[in-house]
């Protein structure tokens, strides 16, 4: 009886014995080798199976079930080694399969939207969520659309500030600003209300250097209806800064002329360049011009085919490449139709 | 406009710091540019200065310690320079002796002691100066020296030297009155401020003008400078005569007369002033003349009175206004002969022209130094012939820049009032009490009205009538207030105010600018929305950029001016083929852009061209219009167009691959294929192409149910030879933007993902070379019927084992229905199906 409790005994020792030994199995080799000397034919647990019939009757299921529990103790221990080493065998082989991560990537060919449309077609997009809707009008116009019907007879003073390209054809130039679209846009709509953006490239007569183009695009705002007034025209503006240059921006309007405008404005906004500190950029005055607007001017709502007295409304002109280059601080303006792919590369 | 802030003091007081006075001046719409510092203090150079600028300050200020008027009480000769004088010097703190090279000093030199000290500034040893020696402005400190064995420690300046002006050919010698000792930035330091004069405000191109603004925005009185003449002088009856020939060209001509000026140089406080708004002086009289004008915007001309007695033959000087005649000349002051329009206005006498109306005196009766008796011009020009008269003959004046932009014929006697009084208090003599006068045409007494309303309406604020009549008020309108209406006049000085519902617009924007823009609430239009319009040339000009730079294309927008030869070099195989007529400049910057573009792939090849050697694979697109001129209308028809253009390897170089693949055709067609798949344009054809830029085998005229889009191939080797490529092939296409929007689909039928799993084969066909896989795979299609569902060419070979003049060419189908798995027995119906119908159509064979 005696003896067989020493059985009992001895079955825990070697349930002990088998794990502290399966603990240091580092390998799969090894790992056989364990399974041979705890689990095979001959192991001390499988042997205690095979001497059952040599245990008394009482004791008999005791030891049974004891080898039992033992045998189950070292399998689920195997396992879990087993998967551990595995584990540890994939990352060792892992680790020989390094790249060089700071190898360059192979690139599929990026095309992009140039730059100045770039420009153009953010304006356009935070516009269009203010309700103004892109409507075009062509490059070569009449001197009447582009000057007259705007309130620029000949010979006005005002004249002087556009430069012209006139074509060979009499009474027909590039036009100079995108305002004879309003024009154009006034006459198509009339009488109902409108809120337009007119995009689109201009010409000037002017020599080009690092400031000034002969070419460029603008995009003029156009809104008529019968309650528009100059405040709108500041709430508009400033909304339009505050979501193209940030919340915080401090945007400055101040009377100005324009003979299609009465009474009219310049957009000055801080400069984000050096902080209002004073630097190149903003000429050292702290402020950078964005826009020209004004209420519509009697006239020109007249020759659109609306009345002064009931409708008003306002117009406000951009320059997306302006924008662009102070955005980017781009130092010359010349870059954006030479297409250098240097140039274009980097927006 | 240069505005020295000490002579704008004159007319009004100013209790603003210069930061706050420009602020004010550009929120009223006289943007003050920059100012320049001529020795004041720079206010953001000081302490508890403001961090955010307003405006741009620059210039020199001057140390009071060590710029001080001093007075030379006799100039000495250099013991060993001829060149060289020495000066005995008072400061007002001692006497000291100091060096100069000043050639003005040299008539003083060795007379002894001076009965009558020069004036002069005097910088003593470490002030800040701008170097005089060199040119432009470099900022220098005076050290001391040793000039010729001389110490020298401190100087005389120049107005260079001060930052006055350029001038460095003598030292200022100022006027006798300057207290010796006094700090030189007290006696005269200054700033000038740099105004912007609006086209629409030249009224304030003076400094009453801008005098009247400060004003009216700071709620101060005016001053104006007092213009009468003493009644004790000679009356200039039967002196001279005034014949005006057309009022329209002369509204006002104004004479007055001063007897007995001596020539000499003006008080050097007037020079100064004139200096820094940017006149050179000449002597008083002619200053006299420039000053009246800065100061209240009246230009003026002064004639040398005994000269037009001397063309009159001795009798009284008619003046006589009128178009200059055809084919007449004037000599001007600047020595040019001019040949005369018939626009230009002339101040002539009997004896022919005198001057150039408004913009420059003739040479003849010019002010000489021997002329004692002046005859004083003021006068009205209409401003349109003056402005042409101008473009004309190119001739820039300060009295053209005004009349060129209206000057209120008020200001006529005014102005010669003035100057007269300021001639002879500068060059002395006697002035004529009263003046020649003829006004044919009296200004527009312009009445105006604004109401409450108007305001409202137009700017968006509740202003009650007698507020708005109080803010014009202060501008000099004569404001009379009923009910809710302000009626006003217009003062007589400004010409820029309309009637009716214009000057209603005219009035809300003064009512603006003295209110204040910054004080308008910003609010959101309250007004209905406009109904929304689809613009689908606009929707799918976007799709069709964005596709293609998700194509790997690159954007580019060129210059729409060109010349006929860029254009040109892509009509290869006819180059003495008559170009087509394209819109033309009558007025080009340069010859290279001197015509509006009539291709669009012209520019983009060009562009390719310039960037070819800086990459190894290229591929650009543009989009936007062509101008087509249209017989018999004036304006072209701006044509929407798209043009892609690619040359180069395939693909860049890795640093693991080489591949020196180029591009070719079907790189560019598989750009336009994906590009009219995005725009769901079905039903597209490709048929051979002639188009004189494209290799005759390898371009292709792309069509969608019979309309033509574009074309694409690759360049013709002749109009490729006239570019500077490397690359072997260069592709191109061109493409009617109107077609692509007219042919894309807004909306298109999908189809369903399929739940029956397809059948997949491999079929490989041997035709004979001539046939077209176009033709090949629409005769798959058709033996397929609907349940074949893809077709894919994926190789095509040639060799001896197919036999010569042969292609095989593999596809890949799918077979597929839409309600069940098909069987292997129905799939090889379909392919039964197929096989005969490509036997009959192009008579391929499968290969085994
Ligand atoms: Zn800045």
């Amino acid at each position: 009886m005696g003896e067989d409790v020493n059985i009992l005994e001895e079955l825990d020792r070697v349930q002990q014995k088998g794990l502290d030994a399966l603990a240091s199995v580092q390998n799969e080799a090894d790992l056989q080798a364990w399974r041979t000397a705890h689990l095979g034919r001959s192991a001390p647990v499988m042997l205690a199976f095979t001497r059952l019939g040599q245990i008394s009757k009482e004791m008999r299921p005791a030891v049974g079930q004891k080898a039992n529990q033992v045998k189950v103790a070292l399998e689920t221990a195997l396992e879990a080694r087993a998967e551990v080493v595995k584990n540890a065998s994939l990352r060792q082989k892992l680790d020989t399969e390094q790249l060089d991560v700071t190898l360059p990537g192979r690139r599929p060919t990026l095309g992009r939207l140039h730059p100045a449309a770039q420009a153009l077609s953010e304006i356009i997009h935070i516009f269009e969520e203010m309700g103004f809707q892109e409507y075009r009008s062509p490059e070569v116009e009449t001197d009447e659309v582009n000057f007259e019907l705007l309130n620029i007879p000949a010979h006005h003073p005002a004249r002087d500030m556009w430069d012209t390209f006139h074509t060979t054809v009499p009474g027909t130039i590039l036009r100079t600003h995108t305002s004879p679209g309003q024009i154009h846009a006034m006459r198509e709509l009339c009488p109902k209300p409108i809120r337009v953006i007119l995009p689109g490239m201009v010409y000037r007569y002017e020599q080009t250097n690092a400031s000034h183009e002969m070419q460029f695009n603008q995009v003029e705002l156009l809104a008529v209806g019968k309650n528009i007034t100059l405040g709108d025209l500041k709430g508009t503006i400033e909304g339009f800064a505050r979501r193209m240059f940030g919340e915080t921006v401090r945007v400055r309007m101040r009377p100005s002329y324009f003979p299609f405008t009465e009474p009219s404005a310049d957009v000055v906004m801080e400069c984000f360049v050096c902080d209002s500190k004073g630097c190149q950029v903003c000429k050292y005055s702290g402020w950078l011009e964005i826009a020209g607007c004004g209420m519509l001017h009697p006239v020109v709502l007249q020759n659109g085919g609306y009345d002064p007295a009931v409708y008003s409304g306002f117009a406000a002109g951009l320059g997306p490449e302006r924008i662009a280059l102070l955005k980017y601080q781009v130092d010359d303006i010349r870059n954006f139709w030479q297409n250098d792919i240097r140039f274009l590369e980097q927006f | 406009m240069k505005v020295p802030l000490s002579w704008l003091k004159e007319y009004v007081d100013i209790d603003l710091s210069l930061i706050e006075l420009s602020d004010v001046l550009t929120m009223a719409g006289l943007e003050v540019e920059d100012v320049l510092l001529v020795g004041l203090p720079n206010p953001y150079e000081q302490a508890g200065a403001p961090q955010r600028r307003e405006v741009s300050i620059h210039g020199l200020s001057w140390d009071p310690e060590k710029l001080v008027v001093a007075q030379i009480d006799e100039v000495m000769p250099h013991p060993n320079a001829d060149r060289l004088v020495l000066c005995r010097l008072n400061d007002g703190t001692g006497e000291l002796v100091v060096l100069t090279g000043a050639p003005n000093l040299f008539e003083y030199k060795g007379i002894g002691p001076l009965a009558k000290p020069l004036k002069v500034a005097y910088a003593r040893e470490g002030a800040r100066l701008y170097d005089g020696h060199q040119p432009g402005l470099v900022l220098t400190t005076l050290k001391r020296t040793k000039i010729r064995g001389v110490d020298s420690f401190s100087m005389v300046c120049s107005e260079k030297e001060l930052g006055i002006s350029e001038e460095h050919e003598g030292i200022i010698i100022l006027d006798d009155n300057a207290p010796t000792g006094m700090p030189l930035v007290e006696y005269m330091g200054d700033a000038v401020l740099e105004v912007n004069i609006l086209p629409n405000m030249i009224r304030n191109a003076s400094l009453v003008g801008i005098a009247r603004e400060v004003a009216a925005l700071t709620r101060k009185p005016l001053r104006k400078p007092q213009t009468s003449l003493p009644a004790n002088g000679p009356s200039i009856a039967g002196k001279a005569r005034i014949q005006i020939t057309d009022p329209q060209l002369n509204a006002r001509f104004v004479l007055g007369m001063l007897e007995g000026a001596e020539q000499r140089p003006s008080p050097y406080r007037v020079q100064l002033r004139l200096r820094l708004a940017g006149m050179r002086p000449i002597n008083a009289v002619v200053d006299a003349t420039n000053y009246v004008m800065l100061e209240i915007g009246q230009p003026l001309h002064a004639f040398d009175y005994d000269v037009l007695v001397k063309r009159a033959g001795g009798q009284t000087p008619t003046i006589i206004t009128r178009a200059a005649h055809p084919g007449e000349k004037l000599t001007t002051l600047d020595g040019a002969v001019r040949k005369l329009d018939d626009f230009t206005v002339l101040v002539c006498d009997t004896a022919g022209a005198l001057s150039l109306a408004g913009v420059m005196g003739g040479l003849e009766s010019e002010i000489t130094p021997a002329t004692r008796n002046i005859l004083l011009e003021g006068a009205t020009w209409n401003f349109v012939n003056t402005r042409r008269t101008i473009f004309s003959q190119k001739l820039s004046s300060e009295a053209g820049y005004r009349f060129s932009r209206g000057v209120h014929p008020a200001l006529s006697s005014e102005g010669v009032k003035l100057c007269l009084l300021r001639m002879a208090e500068w060059s002395g003599g006697v002035i004529y009490s009263d003046l020649v006068d003829e006004y044919p045409l009296p200004a527009a007494d312009v009445k105006a009205e604004i109401s409450t309303g108007d305001v409202k309406r137009l700017l968006g604020i509740e202003l009650a009538a007698d507020e708005i009549a109080a803010l014009l008020g202060r501008l000099e309108f004569a404001c009379r207030v009923e009910g809710d209406t302000v009626f006003v006049q217009t003062p007589p000085h400004r010409m820029d105010i309309g009637t009716g519902v214009i000057g209603r617009a005219d009035l809300a924007e003064e009512v603006a600018r003295i209110y204040g823009y910054d004080r308008i609430p910003s609010t959101y239009m309250a007004e209905e929305l406009p109904e929304a319009r689809i613009r689908r040339p606009i929707q799918v000009e976007k799709l069709v950029r964005e596709t293609l730079a998700r194509l790997g294309l690159q954007e580019v927008i060129n210059y729409r001016l060109t010349s006929p030869e860029r254009e040109a070099r892509l009509t290869a195989a006819q180059p003495e083929a008559a170009q087509p007529a394209s819109i033309t400049i009558k007025n080009p910057l340069s010859p290279e852009r001197s015509v509006m573009r009539r291709s669009l792939l012209a520019a983009v090849l060009d562009t390719l061209e310039k960037n070819a050697r800086l990459r190894d694979r290229l591929a650009l697109f543009e989009v936007g219009p062509v101008f087509l001129p249209v017989e018999g209308q004036p304006l072209p028809d701006e044509a929407p167009r798209l043009a892609m253009a690619m040359t180069g390897v395939r693909r860049t170089d890795a640093w693991d691959s080489h591949d020196a693949a180029q591009l070719d055709f079907y790189d560019l067609k598989g750009v336009v294929e994906a590009l009219l798949d995005s725009l769901h344009i079905g039903n597209v054809s490709y048929a051979p192409a002639e188009h004189p830029a494209f290799h005759p085998g390898k371009s292709t005229q792309v069509s969608a149910n019979g309309v033509v889009l574009g074309v694409l191939g690759e360049l013709h080797p002749q109009v490729k030879a006239r570019y500077d490529f490397l690359a072997p092939a260069v592709l191109a296409a061109e493409f009617d933007l109107a077609a692509l929007v007219e042919a894309s689909a807004s909306r298109y039928e999908i189809q369903p993902v399929p739940v029956f799993p397809p059948v997949l084969e491999d079929l490989a066909l041997i035709v004979d070379e001539s046939v077209l896989a176009v033709d090949v795979e629409a005769a798959i299609r058709q033996g397929g019927g609907k349940l074949l569902t893809e077709v894919r060419l994926f190789d095509i070979f040639r060799g001896e084992q197919i036999g010569a003049g042969k292609k095989s060419l593999a596809y890949a189908l799918s077979y597929q229905a839409a309600d069940h798995t098909l069987s292997p027995g129905e799939a090889n119906q379909i392919r039964q199906r197929i096989l005969r119908r490509v036997e009959q159509a192009v008579g391929a064979q499968l290969r085994s």
